[in-house]
């Protein structure tokens, strides 16, 4: 059976990636969504405050489960990339690991705790959503240049944090164009036009450095025919940053017709950019060093969690769907009633 | 210090500070269930106001649980990749599904449990509670078989020093894993039995007259009087098995250095490991051969069977659990004689008021799971020591190649955030317990942050 598709040894390493992918890529839409809502909130009025926490609470939970997958899989899938990528990343994860901490907590703490400590818990979530967005930004730029630790590289990094959460910010603000109404809901389109400049930006400066850093990213890209093949993406990315500039200049709307435009767009950008870092960077899954064929595990242990990760994804998928049909519609005050 | 003993201390400080708030979701997720249940088919509202007190501690546990977790599955990486490198085939599967068949279920249904009461159906609700409840449990089924596993692990061969598996049935079947899952759940059982008790009888020495108290004070009290005898005799059953796959273990609990007959039950002792032998000794005379052994003279293993030729120690570190060994069982002993007594008071004489003693008892008895089970969990962890997995690779084989003074620096902040939350847990908790008291927050309809009213959409 497992030679049904080819050699596993092949087939297998590149269905995980793939897995990987989906999970890291649902993992910054979803995550980014309220992580944004997070960076966003000292912006925000007492009442505000309440409903942005409000529009995320029923869903971060499940949306972080994702980045538990997109970990677990590289553990699982990719021992070896696993241990040499995080020991790399060793700081950026601990400061990440506590942002996520000091936020997941402070979501039930700003609600339960005696009113005079609500200020520190909302500090606690801003800050704790934060140090998670820079902390995920930097990640991906020490990635892009290859894990090392150099003053060029850390400035990259330190830019890349700028603008991933930028970006998060900009999926927070859309997140809250769909689920708040009246004045949040005017203020939600402010933010989203201004965090719209520095997720551009972040694009920008991942697309400029990354064929600078790696001459087989530059080869993979500006060689005949990949070139031709290649410019789709950054016409259709140009396109929808378009589109969701018209959309964030006329929102709100009458009806309140097209506030899922710029979520949905954003989302499509955010994918985009992950399809090109995957075009650039595969084979590898440590950058130059170690392909996804070489740090694969035994096949026999990946196909014992195909079969049920096939069986079980569908589900998990039905059920989210499920969340996010029954706390649709604007975000009302949470209550456990 | 070095990275080794450093890291050890960061993944103790992580897996201590995250195994107290499953221990708590684990075995509250049912009891909620339960009181769904009983309000269904009762209608009365007392069963209600319990479900919504205890969800709160629910929620807020469940997310302590959910934050400190996923430290843990970095930490694999940052501070212990020679682990997956080595066993990662066979850990791997295991932790995938329990991020497939668990964490998911668990995360998604929470939102309908805590937030969805007047959005779904009421039977989508109860649902939503039992699938989180069956999450929790499925989530302590596939950690508690990878941690087996490491105990006594089987249905695997070497290859070029990586294991690969040969047998997933005896695998996930391996031979300490009903034993420790069962010891672990009915652990999580007490755990909440005490936390329930605790919390009801602090609301009830404030004179909360909302009756809910006392039906929740009364439920923890009946789980406790049940589950502990229980855990006793699995406890025991456990001993037996760890005996059997992990002398030296065995040897560490009980003190003992040198293999003979009539083994004493210590009492008390303080193990010199330098010396190679207990100090201020007050034991039983051949006890320890009479449980392990069921008799008198029944030859125990001792731990100096387990020095190498050249001196290297293949056993635990003695002191630490030998002692932690005897909180646990000091603990359940102090369970037994307080859930029973209370359970004699409640259920045959059901007095007007209940005794103030025996309600402070309860207050001061309210984490006493959390130190019981995180005595357990020393004693089984330190005694696997010297080995990661068991008989196949030593902990100093895993551990990163990170700069000491890296993991110092983030072990400080570590620790000094999981002080501030644990803190923060339980002074809240007690604030909710008083805010119960009070009569404030229990009726329906009332937000739990108390700061926006609320606007309700009614289930379509």
């Amino acid at each position: 059976m497992m030679s049904l598709f080819g050699d596993p040894a092949v087939w297998l390493p590149l269905v995980f990636a793939g897995l990987m992918g989906v999970s890291i890529l649902v993992y910054v839409v979803l995550d980014g969504f309220d992580l944004g809502v997070g960076v966003l909130t000292p912006l925000a009025g007492e009442t505000h405050k309440d409903r942005m926490v409000a529009s995320i609470g029923p869903f971060w939970d499940a949306n972080e489960t994702w980045l538990v997958l997109a970990v677990g899989l590289l553990l699982v899938a990719f021992p070896v990339a696993h241990g040499i990528i995080l020991t790399a990343l060793y700081l950026p994860v601990a400061v990440m690991l506590l942002g996520l901490i000091l936020r997941g907590v402070a979501f039930e703490f700003r609600a339960k705790a005696p009113a005079p400590n609500k200020p520190l818990w909302n500090r606690a979530f801003f800050y704790g959503s934060l140090m998670t967005a820079l902390s995920q930004g930097f990640m991906l730029g020490l990635y892009i240049m290859g894990l090392q630790w150099t003053f060029a590289t850390v400035a990259f990094a330190c830019l890349t944090a700028l603008c991933t959460t930028a970006g998060y910010c900009f999926m927070g603000a859309t997140w809250l164009i769909i689920k708040a109404e009246g004045e949040l809901q005017v203020t939600a389109v402010r933010w989203a036009r201004a965090s719209l400049n520095g997720l551009l930006a972040g694009f920008v400066a991942i697309s400029v450095a990354s064929p600078l850093v790696s001459p087989r990213i530059f080869a993979k890209w500006f060689s005949v025919p990949e070139i031709l093949l290649l410019a789709p993406l950054p016409v259709m990315a140009a396109g929808i940053t378009a589109l969701v500039w018209w959309a964030l200049t006329h929102l709100p709307d009458e009806h309140d017709r097209y506030r899922h435009v710029p979520f949905v767009a954003g989302s499509v950008l955010f994918m985009l950019a992950f399809a090109g870092l995957a075009y650039s960077f595969y084979p590898y899954v440590v950058p130059e060093k170690l392909t996804l064929y070489e740090a694969a595990a035994a096949p026999e242990s990946l196909l014992i969690i195909l079969v049920g990760t096939v069986f079980v994804l569908p589900a998990i998928g039905g059920y989210t769907a499920l969340a996010y049909i029954v706390f649709r519609g604007k975000a009302r005050a949470l209550s456990y009633d | 210090m070095d990275t080794l003993i450093l890291s050890r201390i960061q993944f103790g400080a992580n897996i201590s500070f995250h195994i107290l708030f499953p221990t708590v979701t684990i075995a509250l997720g049912w009891v909620l269930l339960f009181f769904k249940l009983r309000f269904n088919a009762t209608g009365d509202e007392r069963w209600m106001d319990a479900y919504r007190f205890f969800v709160k501690v629910f929620a807020l546990s469940f997310a302590l649980g959910v934050v400190s977790g996923i430290t843990m599955s970095f930490q694999f990486g940052t501070n212990w990749p020679g682990f997956m490198e080595t066993v990662g085939n066979i850990a791997g599967p295991l932790l995938a599904y329990e991020v497939l068949t668990a964490f998911f279920l668990e995360a998604v249904f929470l939102g309908i449990m805590l937030f969805g009461f007047s959005r779904v159906p009421g039977w989508l609700h109860t649902l939503a509670t039992f699938l989180v409840a069956f999450g929790t449990t499925m989530s302590a089924f596939w950690i508690l078989v990878l941690n087996s596993w490491m105990h006594t692990p089987v249905g695997f061969e070497m290859r070029d020093g990586v294991a690969h598996a040969t047998n997933w049935l005896a695998i996930v079947f391996n031979p300490s894993m009903p034993y420790r899952l069962t010891h672990m759940l009915i652990a999580s059982g007490l755990t909440v039995a005490f936390l329930i008790a605790g919390l009801s009888a602090f609301r009830l020495l404030l004179g909360d007259k909302g009756g809910s108290a006392r039906l929740s004070l009364k439920t923890g009290v009946t789980i406790a009087a049940i589950l502990i005898p229980i855990q006793i005799l699995v406890g025991d059953l456990h001993g037996l098995n760890t005996l059997e796959h992990q002398p030296q273990k065995v040897a560490a609990m009980e003190g003992n250095w040198e293999t003979r007959g009539n083994v004493p039950l210590l009492l008390f002792a303080l193990p010199d490991e330098a010396a190679r032998e207990n100090r201020f000794e007050i034991g039983i005379p051949g006890g320890a051969s009479l449980i392990l052994k069921h008799s008198f003279d029944g030859v125990v293993l001792g731990l100096n069977d387990f020095v190498a030729e050249d001196g290297t120690v293949m056993h635990p570190p003695v002191f630490a659990v030998f002692w932690s060994f005897r909180v646990m069982v000091g603990i359940g002993v102090l369970m037994l004689v307080l859930s029973w007594f209370a359970a004699y008071v409640l259920w045959r004489r059901r007095p007007e008021t209940i005794n103030p003693w025996l309600l402070r008892g309860f207050v001061a008895m309210t984490f006493s799971g959390w130190v019981a089970t995180l005595a357990g969990w020393y004693t089984t962890e330190i005694g696997r020591q010297p080995w990661l997995v068991q008989g196949v690779m030593t902990t100093k084989q895993a551990v990163a190649d990170v700069p000491a003074p890296m993991v110092l620096s983030t072990l400080v902040v570590y620790l000094a955030i999981y002080v501030l939350l644990t803190t923060a847990y339980i002074s809240v908790l007690f604030y909710l317990a008083r805010k119960a008291a009070r009569g404030e927050d229990v009726k329906p309809l009332t937000p739990s942050s108390g700061a926006a009213e609320v606007e309700l959409i009614p289930a379509e």
